[in-house]
Order: C-alpha cells, then structure tokens, then sequence
C-alpha cells in the first residue's frame, strides 16, 4: 500500500469470498474509466476477476437522462470466477438516472451509495421522479449511503485553483478512492496511471489523485461507515497474470502470429463499434511489422487484406455483424482463391444496425452461411477475454496452413469485458511457418496452383514475384490443378466438394465434457462468450446436490468429430444462446438429436441464477422421468 | 541496372531484367475470348507490346482486375493476375501495393467496374495517390450483362433497361479522377496505338495513382459509339492531343487551338481569330487541379471535342510508401518485444 492516504483503520473488517461492484452515473462522469482502474486494482492485489461495461451508443446522450446510464460492472473474488456476476452487491450511483435505470439489480440488503449533489428536482423530474427517492422509504430495502460527492471533491480541490466545473469532474476518482477504501484495494497503481494519463496537465492529474484520495479519507474519517471488507487473493494457476480485455487480447494474438509466421500482418479495416479497439491497439504495434490500413469502407477494408494475402502477408480484417453482410462477397472470393485470410467478427445485437454496444450471438449462421454459393469458412469462438488471444492464433494457424478465410466470433461481452490472464511462454507459441511455392509442380515445368497438399487439401501457394510460376487467379470456378477458367459440369461438382472437403478435413480437438460425478444425464453445450454463465450455472446446479454434464464448443466449423457421440450420450442436451437458437439447429440438421434450445437476446450476458434454474428443471424432469 | 536509374520513379524498387523481353513473353496460353472486333484486343496488344520496354522481372507484374468484359484481361497477361469481383480491383491492389513495393501493379476496369460498383474504391485511391495504374476501359456501355446503360452513357441512351431512354447524367470519368485528387490522369483511344502506348509509359514513370481511360469500342452493344474520333476529316477538328510543353493546337492544319476563358475556363477558339500567342501552353504539372479540370471540361458527351494525352502529372507522397514508412520506422526506434508487449504494465505473480 502506497503512503499518503492509508491510516490506521477503526472499522470492522469482514472477509468475503466475492463482491460484485457496479459504477453507474452519466455517459460524462467516467464510469468505464472508474470500474477500469478499480479492476486494475483488484487485478494487483491478485484477485480473480471479470468485468461487464454497459455503456450507449451515443457519445453524450443528453445529460441526467436514462438513456445516457453507463455502467461498469467488476466481479472480483478469492477464487476462480467466470461471470462479471449476475446483480451487484454495491451500487455505486452518480444521478438519479443512474439510480434509476439500476436499482431494480441490486438485491436487497444491498450497498447503494449516492451521489446526493446530483439529487436536484430537475435532475429527479427529468427521468421521472416525483419526489427524491432519497427522502421517502423507497430505498429502505438497501444499505443507503449518501455522499456529497461533488460538494466534497470540490471542497477538497478549492486550494488547487481548478475552476469549479474542473474540479467537479474529478468526483469520479472521489467515488474510486472511497470505494478503494471500503475494499482494501491498493493505490499507487491509480496515482501512477492518473500521472501518466495526465502527464501533460500535471494540474489535472494532481487535481484527480487529491480528489482520490480525499475519497479514501472520506472513508476513513467520517463514521458512515462501519464496516470494510477485504477479499483475499485468489488461489490461482501457478504463474505471472494480468488484466486484459477481449480485443486487446485479440490484438495481441495477431501480433503474437506475426511473429509465429514470420509473415507482416496487413489489417484492412473500418472502424465499427465493437471491433474498433482491435484496429486501435494492433496501429500501436507497427514495429512487429504490422500494417493498418483504415479503408474507406467495410468491403475496402477486406479486399485490401485480401490483396496482401495474395501478396503473400497474412490479411486480417476486422468488423461487427454489418461489416460481415457488407463483406460477404469477397470472403467468397477468399474460398474461391483459397487465400489465407483472418476475418474477426465481434458480434453485436441486430439485425441491421441492432445495439452496437450491446452483445449477442447472432451471427453464427451469417458465419456459416451467409455467402452466395457452397462456400465454406472455418469457425473459431474465444469463450472469454483472455481466450482471444490463443483463438486469434489458431484462426491464423487454420488460414495459413488451409489457404482459407476464417471467421472468428468475439462478441461485444468478450471484446470489451475483462478477466486475468495467464502469460504465456512466448517460446511455447506455435509455430505458424508457411512454406510457399517456389518451383513448377507439374509436368514439363509448368505451375499448377490448384495442385493440393494430399493430406491438407490445400493448394499451392505461389506469390507475386515468384519466377517462373506466373498465373492468374480469380473468382469464377477454377479447372482442378491448373487454375484456368473452367464451366465444366464435373469439374465444378468436384470443386465444390473439394473446397468442403478441405474445410471439413480440418482437424479440431475433441469436444470434452466436464461432468465431475460421472452421472449426469443432461449436457449444457454452449459456445463462444457464454462459457462464462453457463460453467457458473453448472457449479450452482452441483452444489445444490444434482448432476450436470457441461462441453463448450469452441470450434464451429468443422465441428468436432466426436460432437455426434457427445450429443447422443445424454437423456436431455440443453444449448442455451443468445440469438433464437442458431446452434440448436445445426445440430439438429447435422446429428438428427433434438436438443432443447434456450435462447435470450437481451443485449447482456446470460446471468449465472437465470440458466441455474432452467437447468434445474431440466434435470430435474429427467431424473423423475 | 534498377528502375531507378532508368528514371522511372513509378517503379523504383521493382526488379528488372536483363534479359531482352518480347510482347509475346506477356501473352499468356488461354484463349483470348473478346468478341471479334472488341476493342479490347487493341488494348491489350498495346499493353503486351509496351512492357517490354520497362524491361521488368514478369514475374513482379501484377494485373488485378473487376468484373466485366475489359476484367478478363489479367488471364490473357503472362504475369501474376487476379480476376477479382466487381468494382473492388482498386481495393485489391491497395492491399497488395501496400504490402510488396517490389510489385508493378495494374488495375484493369470499365465504366461500370470503376464509376459504378467500384466509384467508391476509386476515388479513394486516387486521393490516397498509392502506387498503381488504373486503366479505364470505357465503352459507354455494360457489355458482360448485354447491353445495359453505364454511368459514362450519354444521357437519352435507349437500351434494354431504358427503352424509354436513359435519364441520368453521365460522368466525365476525367474530371471525376481530377476531383478526386488524381496526381496523375489521362486519356487514349484504343486505336491510337502510339497516343496510347505514350499515356502509358508516362503512367509507368508515375509514382502514384495513374487513371488511364482509354476510349473502346463495344461492336455488340455500342458499336462505333467513338467512330467520329477515328474518321478522317472528323476526327482533326475534335481530338484535342495534349503535350507538355506545347501550345494546345489541333485540326487538319493545327486551325484549333484552346484559349483561356472567363473563371478559370478553357475553350476552343480558331487560331486565325485569337493569334497563337493566346494558345494556351500546356503544363501537366501545374499545381492547381484547377487548370487540368478545364481541360477535361472541353471533352463533351457528344465527342465534339475530346481532349487526349496526359492532362496532369505531378508528384505527391504516395500511401504506399510512407505506410511502409511508417512501420520501417517504428522497427527502427521500439524492440519487437512480444514476451514485454504480452507482459505490459502491471502483473502479478501466482506461485505455486
């Protein structure tokens, strides 16, 4: 603990295993940033964690009103943990929208603590309060704190010289040291960060550590409080770990394949929420010969990705579902070409436009299908934050190693949430090396592009400049071996079926099931981000006595070969998703098992409680059938 | 030897070839499927017959082409091609152009590829200047889909889609490029073999985005739609060829010449009457788009007058370069460190 603002402490301390923090005010206060540093925090002191920002699509919806509600909500615990947690224990609201748009979430017994200044009839007319919920009973069901938070972060900079409006802004770094200060959090992290943030206003971020710590001792001294809490470290996997969100795992993924291949990346993309920080953080990293190129459009953004693949890098573009639609065309000329290509689709509400800051899973059809023709791309879903790195690596694997586009499904809970992550060995990383061709590989010297690797299915990879293996390619239907146009019946009907064969020849590891008593007779089988609620659900489930088999399907296409024999090995196979059961039907059309499809498009992960009790039921009916 | 010391900035870093090449070097063993008459087998032959004299490794010349009938063309071509999808050629080459500065890279178009499906990747191009040339097959019609208006047609064209007549007006795809902040833009018929081989060696040397359309005529669907520019008698009085350096001057007996007009403008005046010190000079590398842009104002949708040549040529960084600027320089001043990238900030230990 750093000095400065930690005292001797006179309240009780209380251990607990978890606590779920929710930071709520308007889209101007700087929630993400606030629920960001206290992550940080609790990812210092060595808890695990998982984080949930919620926050709108516009920039500065109007100012106190429902719709400008951000949230960041942390889970941290002295375990292992796999949801941001389904309700918080603390709510941390910062205006009476914020009050209002998430009290409905916080149990009851639970900790509200309010900022009082921003408690003001026109802010409390304004989403709809007759009254303050403060002065009548509403609130009664909960652990109340009321803090000037304002008031007492500009009274606590009036010496600074900061303008009264520049000071007021600080009371999200109030609201961070007096919550820091409830949980025992360490702080020099948050005074290095504000330092360094601010390292060109020296004033501001001298303005934001006094208004943090002045939120600390605000703890400390007034008696409001009587109680502190302290959650221990979490007892994880041996190693060195650190916080990382979805994209920037992936980002970092890309840059790890760079280096695996030995091939420069080129990102052709377009900024589009929420895939953009992926394009953000990889233009950071230049030096591991990484290219970003933000065209001038979706389809701009793939082709010119496509076009360094041709050119022999790796092409990588980035997108959400709109993206995907508007890039659909060239994907098919990826398979037509058989060009390695990363195609990263970080998922969010729709159809159309839909909730660009909100996650769903509906795009695993649009992945699978969405294209004119037989035209078939390998699948990849990260189950989490952290899992996007390795999932950016195999895609890449894949690509490379088959001359394919792949799909890789994040989702906005993924991209933006966050988790710790073990460090990998770099030394350990695959290795990604491509062998292109270099000499004729058909009879009297010639080039035959289309000749393939009999065990792989993949075609030879000749790139510009090579001599003499000069030829064309393109978008109609290629004469098997030799490239050339070809509108010959058999000779389509055979490349069909080689391109599917080749995606479908891909190995992927068999699915493994975790059913710790061995008698389960219902699966749970998700895929992608609800990984996270449904292995919660499942440990609920067991702990209250009953027997659940749970498998997580991280490859979706091809599928893994013992898939058939898991679904078939259990009375009841139960694929919760959130889209109206995407999954649930290829399974159905592919191994004839009717699974039953539980779906939510809520815009927000699954909660741990709400798949908990349909999986009770379920086992439940089965074992009294 | 290099390209640089060839002086031709347009395709320094490409290597070349000491061996003597031919125009048969660069035809390819498919069979060239144009209808008969297509004035796209002058192109081509043109292209095939000029490469040679940049005296390049085939195997680093690239064609990339869209859809339609001119997009054929990289199959016909002995070098790397890519037959791509319609209107994204100049997306392609982007990417490729971007990647690999030892690449010669050719976009081959039509009206429809280009101004249509593809305006957007086109003018982006051309702002963003990346190093590749861009031949505008334009035929003032859709071939490949029999005979439907294009955005080059003029206006009233009565055809499948419009038996009424088409009502939208056309582009000039010279002033589009212009706009668009083309550093380099010019024009040929297909019939003017030297006219055109010459655009395209100054579009060779270009370093930069180099937007060539090249006048070809349809005998299927628009047959003779250039004719007056290729007969005798007609074809003096309205091309107006372009050369840097030289007064504009044209007619069977040099009795055209173009003159300055009111805000900025350029017209067409008989020489007798205006003098020949008010011809106006031309200077493909003025600055101000603004002068070659009244040039190509001269051209109009009847063919009255159609300005040929290069209308500007001038130098600008190209994205190409100084993206892979960006990245040479980035390596030079941080450590590829993947395990200190991975690591960040702030870590903490679990022991077992």
């Amino acid at each position: 603990m750093s000095t400065g603002v930690n005292a001797p402490r006179p309240t009780a301390v209380t251990k607990l295993d978890r606590v779920v923090i929710r930071f709520a005010g308007d889209s101007g206060d700087g929630m993400q940033l606030t629920g960001d540093r206290f992550t940080s925090e609790a990812a210092a002191f060595g808890n695990d964690l998982s984080t949930m920002p919620n926050f709108p699509a516009e920039i500065r919806a109007p100012q106190g009103t429902i719709p400008g509600v951000s949230s960041f909500q942390v889970h941290f615990a002295d375990y292992d943990i796999l949801t941001p947690g389904d309700r918080p224990d603390v709510l941390v609201a910062m205006n009476p929208a914020a009050l209002k748009a998430n009290i409905a979430d916080l149990p009851a017994g639970g900790t509200l603590i309010v900022n009082t200044d921003e408690f003001v009839k026109r802010n409390l007319t304004k989403v709809g309060y007759d009254g303050s919920p403060l002065d009548d009973d509403s609130l009664a069901a909960y652990q109340v704190h009321q803090v000037a938070m304002a008031t007492l972060t500009q009274g606590a900079l009036a010496d600074t010289g900061l303008g009264k409006k520049d000071a007021e802004r600080c009371k999200n770094m109030f609201a961070l040291g007096l919550l820091s200060w409830m949980y025992h959090r360490p702080t020099e992290g948050t005074e290095r960060f504000l330092r360094e943030k601010f390292a060109k206003k020296p004033d501001i971020a001298e303005a934001n550590v006094l208004a943090f710590r002045a939120g600390w001792n605000y703890g400390e001294t007034t008696e409001a409080f009587a109680v502190t809490y302290e959650v221990a470290p979490a007892k994880l996997a041996p190693g060195t770990y650190r916080q990382i969100t979805g994209n920037t795992a992936l980002a970092y993924g890309l840059v790890a394949a760079a280096q695996q291949s030995k091939l420069p990346v080129v990102l052709g993309t377009y900024p589009i929420t929420p895939a953009s920080d992926i394009l953000h953080e990889l233009s950071k990293h230049k030096q591991f010969g990484i290219t970003t190129l933000q065209a001038e459009d979706e389809i701009a953004g793939i082709c010119a990705a496509l076009g360094a693949s041709y050119g022999g890098a790796l092409g990588v573009t980035s997108t959400s579902g709109p993206g995907i639609a508007l890039k659909s065309e060239t994907i098919g000329l990826g398979v037509m070409t058989e060009l390695p290509l990363v195609v990263i689709d970080v998922q969010r509400g729709g159809p159309s436009t839909g909730l660009p800051t909100k996650t769903e899973q509906s795009d695993l059809l649009q992945a699978m299908f969405g294209r004119n023709g037989e035209s078939p791309v390998p699948i990849v879903a990260p189950q989490s934050p952290a899992d996007c790195f390795n999932a950016a690596l195999e895609a890449t694997n894949i690509a490379l190693k088959y001359r394919t586009p792949v799909l890789l499904l994040s989702d906005g809970a993924v991209a933006n949430g966050s988790e710790p992550w073990r460090l990998p060995e770099v030394d350990d990383l695959p290795d990604l090396t491509v062998e292109f061709a270099t000499e004729p590989n058909g009879p009297d010297g010639t080039f035959l592009p289309y000749l393939r690797d009999p065990e792989t299915l993949a075609r030879a990879w000749a790139v510009p400049g090579t001599a003499g293996l000069q030829h064309r390619i393109g978008g109609l239907e290629k004469a098997d071996g030799t490239g050339n146009i070809s509108y010959e019946p058999d000779n389509h009907d055979k490349m069909v079926r080689l391109r599917q064969a080749k995606v479908d020849g891909i190995p992927v590891p068999d699915l493994t099931v975790d059913d710790p008593s061995g008698k389960a007779r219902v699966l749970v089988l998700g895929w992608g981000s609800s990984y996270g609620p449904i292995g919660a659900a499942c440990r609920r489930v067991r702990k209250a006595g009953q027997s659940i088999a749970q498998a997580h399907l991280r490859n979706l296409n091809p599928f893994p070969a013992n898939l058939g024999d898991v679904l078939r090995a259990y009375d009841k196979v139960v694929v919760p998703e959130m889209n109206l059961g995407q999954l649930a039907l290829l399974l159905r059309g592919r191994y004839l098992v009717d699974v039953i499809s539980y779906t939510k498009v809520a815009g927000l992960p699954f909660k741990a409680e709400e798949l908990q009790n349909v999986l009770t039921d379920i086992v439940k009916g089965v074992d009294a059938a | 030897m290099t390209t640089t010391d060839l002086g031709l900035p347009g395709l320094a870093g490409v290597p070349t070839s000491d061996e003597p090449q031919k125009a048969k070097d660069y035809k390819s063993d498919q069979e060239v499927r144009w209808c008969p008459g297509c004035g796209d087998y002058v192109v081509l032959n043109a292209v095939q017959s000029f490469l040679p004299s940049l005296g390049l490794k085939r195997e680093n010349i690239v064609f990339i082409s869209g859809i339609g009938c001119s997009s054929r063309f990289p199959y016909y071509m002995n070098t790397y091609g890519m037959h791509s999808i319609h209107g994204r050629a100049p997306a392609i080459a982007t990417g490729l152009a971007t990647a690999r500065p030892d690449l010669s890279v050719w976009v081959v178009t039509g009206d429809g590829d280009a101004l249509s499906i593809g305006g957007n990747h086109l003018i982006h191009t051309l702002r963003r200047n990346v190093n590749l040339k861009i031949l505008l097959f334009n035929n003032r019609i859709y071939g490949l889909t029999k005979g439907q208006y294009s955005p080059t047609s003029e206006a009233g064209k009565v055809t499948k889609s419009t038996p009424m007549g088409s009502l939208d007006h056309p582009f000039n795809p010279v002033s589009l490029a212009l706009g668009a902040e083309g550093t380099f833009v010019g024009r040929a018929l297909d019939s003017d073999r030297k006219g055109l081989t010459e655009v395209l060696r100054q579009a060779a040397e270009h370093r930069g985005s180099a937007l060539v359309e090249i006048y070809q005529n349809c005998p299927i669907f628009n047959d003779g739609a250039f004719d007056v520019l290729k007969e005798p008698g007609e074809a003096e009085r309205r091309l107006i060829p372009l050369e840097h350096g030289k007064p504009i001057r044209f007619g069977a007996n040099g009795e055209y010449g173009v003159v300055r007009a009111g805000f900025g403008s350029l017209e067409v005046a008989k020489v007798s009457e205006v003098g020949e010190d008010a011809l106006v000079v031309h200077d493909a590398h003025a600055e101000d788009p603004s002068y070659a842009f009244a040039l190509s104002r001269l051209s109009a949708q009847d063919l009255s007058h159609t300005v040929t040549g290069v209308f500007r040529s001038v130098r600008r960084a190209t994205y190409d370069d100084q993206t892979r600027a960006q990245v040479e320089d980035a390596k030079a001043s941080r450590p590829a460190d993947l395990a200190s990238l991975l690591r960040g900030k702030d870590t903490w230990t679990v022991v077992g």
